[in-house]
């Protein structure tokens, strides 16, 4: 059926179209169902991620079209274009859809579903059926969450952090707000069971000779991922139940109402605690925030030796800054919460502030990886490199946030908005496009238009600086987040215009993408096994992989068994002057020509 | 960095920062101007070497580059000096954020700060509770000495909300069932914008107040004026009751004009 194996790819010609497919439609003869029945019983990692995939850029394109309405209406100071409750609306739902239902099922339900096994060379997920329940939870919950628009009193309003007493039955009284709580707990449950999947394949399913330390980063950081989701996302749902408790069956775990009904008199200190939900949220929240980074981290590893022709540089380095970062990331939930005045430890000040080394060597590590390369610029290249660019900013800005005394006038300022969207659209935006352009080839076997690709890279960029950078400055000076009006004559005007312009360019840029993929649909260019000349496993098998990935694999010696294979004539250029540890391909340079059977 | 630079226009050494019009706001600024500085500095550094990687090292050849994979020195550098770097701003965070906090336990004005959908109030417990309120269709404002201690204590009667002077370099959340108190030192007499920061519901963008602060002699006359044309309606109150027990009563009010008249009735009940 394939004859990948006897023909190794004479260097990056990526164009070129190279047809294995013989006619058949792989799989589905031992499969059975095609057409829309595929997609509704499928358990194959495959089809589940990119329905996963396809589910969650609908809701990052809904997500984004809120974002522009936001937009328009701060054009102006008094703007009448929505209403104070539709804005609050929008704000959160729009935050709601973007880190619940874009960020991240994209990355651990999406992208890593599909790549995680094919790059360890497993035929499946180790759990294909609970693979299946995280999606249909993950639409269901989805559908849940947008239905919100839907009932008597609108969509809930509170913000994506649904702060206490604010979530409360007493001031959030529509079933809006109950519909966001049960989605979220739906979803919640799809990211743990996904979480769950992600660690059993990869420390069970890897194929003979994928030894931990030959596993590539991006499975690396979906494995640390996974961890992190099981111990952040159950301390959500668990909040999110008492939340639900207080508004409908009459406990007072997160209001101080009740202290008073049930002691009788005013005793603060007796019984509920409005911080208590900030606590939890927040013991969930910021591992999540590196729930929504590493994964993206694992592409931009992934695409930059690719496009450099070399490998990752600091390969162990950059395994043991992921497990620091995840570390540390349990333990800095309380800078969210500085200007509470309940929680100003120093300890969190200096956890967040140390967060920054193990990020720093990623950073250097990246660079390391370019020098001395030969860099091609193709599209998953210019956004990566959008990524380092937009995540350097958040992360120089992020350091100034650790410090409690800055923290006191830039929180929930427009100075906070920017960081974070510096931090996550670089991640989820620039890094997670940059793995779409990647494996879009290898996902259906076609590729994606490089011009056009090019343009949606340049829009985006430009269009990001345009929006977030003004928000930086009037953010200092004083503008609160999460305002449907401001006032005139204070000069902030200008950066909110600027801001939309910008926004729009984005627009712009992501409607560039849907022409890409109609263009790719209409007149495909065929992508062959492995286009960009790639390292990793995925790329031995053919675009798309049959049923069960392989039917042969390559002798696994080094974290790049495909380019090894590729490449027998460069094992020699490995061992430069300082190509020292684990002696990584010196076993397979004269077995490059031998076949594992699985 | 750079579009921030040409952004902020000519106020380079602020750095788009307020100076600070508080004693405590002038250290936030001092701290903020030293991580603009250091984060300048490392941000244009590793900005420099990618801006380098990518010029320098465009695929110009087929020709297969050095396979370098890894580096022990460099790799031990770029781990050890940020470390280093980073416990020496955390010590200058330490030593800011202990002023800014600290409590005087000199003279001071008290004001009791309250926070409720939508706006505040402003009791001063040392004059006979003289006190001052407004919500988003009247925005209130808080009169203060300027070269003295002022004390704030700070909480809300509803939802949590966030207690914000751009100009002094602060903010603090006001939130029920716990009373945040700091200190205040204006160096300045004027008139501060303030607002809501902490989103709060419905009018959260119109939950605006202003902080007048003045010389203490025309402070205490102010004081003076107020308590006399205030004892009427005023009896007498501590600073720490009149809070949970009427919570129920100023929650979701459907329009803008009812939170004026619900709290105001509110008030009249608690006293």
């Amino acid at each position: 059926m394939t004859e990948v194996i006897s023909r190794p790819l004479s260097g990056g010609a990526p164009e070129v179209p190279v047809v294995h497919d013989d006619g058949t439609d792989h799989g589905h003869a031992e499969h059975g169902a095609t057409g829309i029945l595929k997609w509704l019983t499928s358990t194959d990692h495959k089809v589940i991620g990119v329905s996963y995939m396809i589910t969650s850029l609908v809701m990052f394109y809904l997500a984004g079209i809120m974002a522009l309405i936001m937009r328009l209406q701060l054009w102006d100071p008094h703007s009448s274009l929505v209403t104070p409750q539709a804005f609050n609306e929008l704000f959160t739902m729009h935050g709601s859809l973007m880190l619940y239902l874009f960020a991240g099922p994209f990355a651990f339900g999406g992208l890593a579903n599909y790549i995680v096994p094919l790059q360890v060379g497993a035929p499946d997920m180790a759990f294909p059926r609970l693979n299946a329940l995280s999606y249909w939870l993950y639409l269901t919950g989805s559908i849940t969450i947008l239905m919100g628009f839907f009932v008597a009193g609108g969509a809930a309003s509170f913000g994506w952090v649904a702060y206490a007493p604010l979530s409360s039955a007493v001031n959030s009284p529509g079933a809006g707000a109950d519909v966001w709580m049960m989605g979220l707990a739906l979803t919640g449950f799809s990211a743990i069971f996904t979480g769950v999947n992600l660690c059993g394949t990869i420390f069970y399913l890897r194929a003979p000779g994928m030894t931990m330390f030959r596993m590539p980063i991006f499975t690396w950081n979906m494995l640390v991922t996974g961890i992190l989701i099981l111990i952040a996302f159950p301390v959500l749902t668990a909040a999110i139940v008492m939340l639900f408790a207080d508004r409908h069956f009459g406990t007072h775990i997160y209001d101080v109402l009740g202290c008073h009904l049930i002691s009788g008199r005013p005793t603060p200190n007796a019984c509920g605690s409005p911080l208590l939900w900030q606590n939890l949220f927040w013991f969930f929240g910021h591992p999540e925030v590196y729930i929504l980074a590493l994964p993206f981290f694992g592409i931009v590893t992934e695409v930059l030796p690719v496009f450099s022709r070399k490998p990752v540089f600091g390969y162990k380095g950059m395994v043991f800054a992921t497990l620091s970062i995840a570390a540390l990331s349990t333990g800095v939930w309380a800078h969210h919460m500085f200007t509470t005045g309940a929680v100003l430890l120093p300890f969190f000040s200096l956890l967040s502030l140390l967060i920054a080394v193990p990020t720093g060597i990623k950073f250097f590590n990246w660079i390391g990886t370019m020098w001395r390369g030969q860099l091609l610029f193709r599209t998953p290249m210019m956004f990566s490199l959008g990524f380092l660019f937009a995540f350097l900013m958040g992360g120089v800005t992020g350091v100034m946030l650790a410090a409690p005394p800055i923290d006191f006038f830039t929180h929930d300022t427009y100075f906070v908005v920017a960081h974070f969207h510096q931090v996550l659209f670089g991640t989820a935006v620039f890094a997670g496009f940059a793995g779409l352009y990647y494996w879009y080839p290898k996902m259906f076997g076609r590729m994606l238009n490089e011009k056009l690709g090019h343009w949606h890279f340049w829009l985006t960029f430009i269009g990001f600086w345009l929006t977030f950078m003004p928000q930086y400055v009037v953010g200092l000076k004083g503008m609160p987040r999460r305002v449907a009006y401001y006032p005139s004559g204070l000069g902030w005007q200008i950066y909110n215009q600027l801001s939309t312009i910008g926004a729009f360019m984005i627009a712009l840029g992501f409607l560039l993408l849907l022409i890409n993929f109609v263009v790719s649909w209409r007149n495909p260019v065929l992508a062959g096994d492995n286009p960009w000349d790639a390292h990793t496993l995925e790329w031995f098998t053919t675009s798309p992989p049959p049923h069960h990935n392989y039917t042969h694999l390559p002798p696994i010696r080094s974290e790049r068994p495909t380019w090894d294979y590729n490449h027998p004539d460069a094992l020699a250029l490995k061992h430069g002057p300082h190509a020292t540890a684990s002696g990584n391909g010196r076993n397979g340079s004269d077995g490059s020509k031998e076949k594992v059977s699985v | 960095m750079v579009t921030a630079l040409v952004l902020t226009g000519c106020q380079v050494p602020g750095f788009g920062a307020f100076p600070g019009k508080t004693a405590q706001g002038q250290d936030a600024f001092k701290l903020w101007q030293g991580f603009f500085i250091a984060g300048l500095v490392i941000g244009v550094f590793v900005f420099v070497l990618i801006l380098w990687a990518v010029f320098r090292y465009r695929r110009r050849s087929e020709e297969m580059p050095n396979q370098t994979q890894y580096h022990t020195l460099f790799e031990i550098a770029y781990t050890v000096v940020p470390i280093v770097v980073v416990l020496v701003m955390f010590v200058f965070v330490f030593v800011t954020e202990n002023n800014i906090t600290a409590i005087s336990d000199k003279q001071h004005v008290t004001v009791n700060v309250t926070a409720f959908q939508w706006g505040w109030e402003f009791q001063y417990p040392q004059y006979s509770n003289v006190k001052v309120i407004g919500v988003e269709t009247q925005t209130p404002q808080m009169v203060v000495p300027a070269g003295e201690t002022v004390r704030i204590f700070l909480r809300s009667d509803d939802v949590i909300h966030g207690f914000y002077v751009p100009e002094f370099n602060y903010s603090m959340y006001a939130q029920p069932g716990r009373t945040n108190q700091f200190d205040l030192n204006i160096t300045r007499t004027g008139t501060y914008r303030g607002q809501c920061t902490q989103f709060c519901g419905l009018y959260h963008s119109l939950m605006l107040f202003s902080v007048r602060a003045v010389t203490p002699g025309a402070f205490q006359s102010w004081a003076q004026q107020e308590e006399s044309s205030q004892s009427s309606s005023n009896s007498s109150s501590g600073p720490a009751q009149q809070n949970l027990g009427n919570q129920s009563q100023s929650l979701k009010s459907p329009s803008a004009a009812a939170p004026l008249t619900s709290h105001t009735a509110k008030g009249a009940i608690g006293d």
